[in-house]
């Protein structure tokens, strides 16, 4: 299959960047997107051109690492990740726009690589548990519901690509800080910290500068593990409790 | 990262945590949720008050009359209104400004990725509500609009006389430019509450992944009903079901 590709290029953080025009040629159509690119810098290196630069790492959708904004949609037209969306999804000879998952808080490393550190410090700011470390406790000591087990391991599945803010006309996070925050706040061991959990975590989205969700759910439309943006309404709910109990003092 | 330092909370004052809390993100959105639901309340109220029209020239004008005579109270209804206005517009302002400062760099390819046209219009809509708002209060409320039709009065049998609204909304909806403009600004106003209402319940916590779409259909429809009842007076004008009446 050949494709014409449109591909943002960009030195770093503070140079202009600007879309290049490549041609892809011979790609066969089980190769998935990155070994598409890989292709495509294999030529550019023997042409002496300087090669593409794009984040990759597991190639099995299971890491988070890979990101790209392909045809103005975050990981592409696939349900999954970009290094699970393969060239037959294209019809052949068509035109492939490929940008940086865009959002304020991600700046532009080189090309399509971006900085989504800013996500780390979210987790960094309430996404854990303050455990005495031990032997390991029996199995099943802590009784959990079936339901609620399922519930937190919905929210768990979020692999932090960051694809919901690139997605977000707003740039928002919230179903990255939902995922989070209700993973934690639905279990047992989450429980003690769930107040200051929300408010940590919120204040740091807010810090980092994200924008506000205005409810258009296109992060849930592209997250590649699915997260429901009905965890939104959950963290907004936990976060109004949470709050309310802050500012009339009640917080444990 | 330590369980300590909670206590820290304690020392700072509420009137500085409710700023805190208010002027979040997740806050904000908040305050836009609560304001629209009480707006959505007044519109509840407003249809029910308008469509007494149906019942009569006397049960209309009596209800007005009734609105008026209630003096401070009145007053205390209007201002928390107008408060409750001006809250859901500059705390959207702010999140606006907040959202474009996040997402300065745009996309040169573009994709809905399944966002609906009411969500996506909802700052226009809004825009076009305070417009048809403004001019809606300078038509009935101060008359400035069409002043010959607002000095209407009806006389009682006892001889004392009383606005009369019956035929002032008449005689204002028989002019057909102002009637497209009322249908036209009340359809964008549904457009605006076909995402609002859903988004209410989710800004406020008050759903999860099985009442979403039910809410979902339930604001369109509860949007669309609201609708039906406010245009079906401009309608029912227009098209000579509701008639003048004059003094015999």
């Amino acid at each position: 299959m050949n494709f014409h590709l449109k591909v943002w290029r960009q030195k770093d953080a503070n140079s202009p960047g600007r879309l290049e025009d490549y041609e892809a040629r011979n790609i066969p159509p089980d190769a998935s997107f990155l070994e598409m690119l890989d292709i495509v810098n294999e030529d550019l290196i023997s042409k002496g051109i300087e090669p593409i630069v794009f984040d990759h790492d597991c190639r099995e959708g299971i890491c988070g690492m890979c990101s790209l904004t392909i045809n103005g949609i975050p990981h592409g037209p696939s349900t999954g990740t970009t290094c699970q969306l393969y060239m037959r999804k294209f019809e052949d000879g068509s035109t492939i726009y490929i940008e940086p998952f865009r959002a304020g808080p991600f700046p532009v490393i080189r090309d399509l690589s971006v900085n989504r550190s800013a996500l780390d410090r979210i987790i960094q700011a309430g996404g854990f548990i303050s455990e005495r470390t031990g032997s390991a406790p029996d199995a099943n000591s802590i009784p959990i519901p079936k339901t609620i087990a399922d519930e937190a391991m919905d929210a768990a599945a979020c692999i932090g690509c960051g694809a919901c803010a690139a997605a977000c006309p707003n740039s928002s996070a919230m179903l990255f800080v939902a995922a989070k925050v209700s993973h934690l706040n639905l279990l047992p061991q989450g429980k003690p910290e769930k107040d200051r959990r929300v408010l940590s975590m919120v204040e740091q989205m807010d810090k980092e500068g994200f924008g506000g969700c205005s409810n258009f759910y296109q992060c849930e439309a592209v997250c590649p593990a699915h997260i429901p943006a009905s965890f939104i309404a959950k963290m907004n709910r936990d976060y109004l409790v949470a709050s309310i109990k802050r500012t009339v003092g009640v917080m444990p | 990262m330590s369980a300590s330092g909670s206590s820290s909370a304690t020392v700072v004052s509420i009137p500085c945590l409710l700023t805190r809390w208010l002027l979040s993100s997740l806050g904000k959105k908040t305050i836009v949720a609560v304001t629209g639901s009480l707006l959505v309340l007044f519109l509840i109220g407003h249809l029910l008050g308008n469509l007494t029209i149906y019942l009569g020239q006397d049960v209309i004008n009596t209800y007005a009359q009734k609105l008026q005579s209630m003096g401070p109270l009145l007053w205390i209804v209007r201002l928390g209104l107008l408060a409750v206005f001006l809250l859901h517009i500059i705390f959207v302002v702010l999140l606006i400004a907040e959202n474009l400062r996040a997402s300065a760099t745009k996309y040169i390819a573009k994709d809905n990725m399944g966002s609906t046209l009411f969500a996506r219009t909802m700052k226009y809509t809004g825009l076009i509500v305070l417009a048809f708002v403004v001019f809606h209060i300078s038509h009935f409320t101060l008359g400035l609009v069409q002043p010959e039709f607002y000095h209407l009065y009806q006389t009682l049998p006892d001889g004392s006389k009383r606005h009369d609204v019956y035929n002032m909304v008449v005689r204002g909806f028989q002019n057909v430019p102002i009637s497209i403009f009322y249908i036209l600004a009340l359809t964008f106003l549904t457009f605006h509450l076909s995402h609002g209402v859903a988004s209410i319940f989710q800004t406020l916590g008050i759903s999860n992944r099985f009442l979403r779409p039910l809410l979902e259909r339930a604001s369109i429809a509860f949007a669309w009903l609201l609708w039906a009842g406010y245009v079906s007076i401009p309608i029912s004008i227009l098209l000579g079901f509701v008639q003048l009446k004059l003094p015999a």
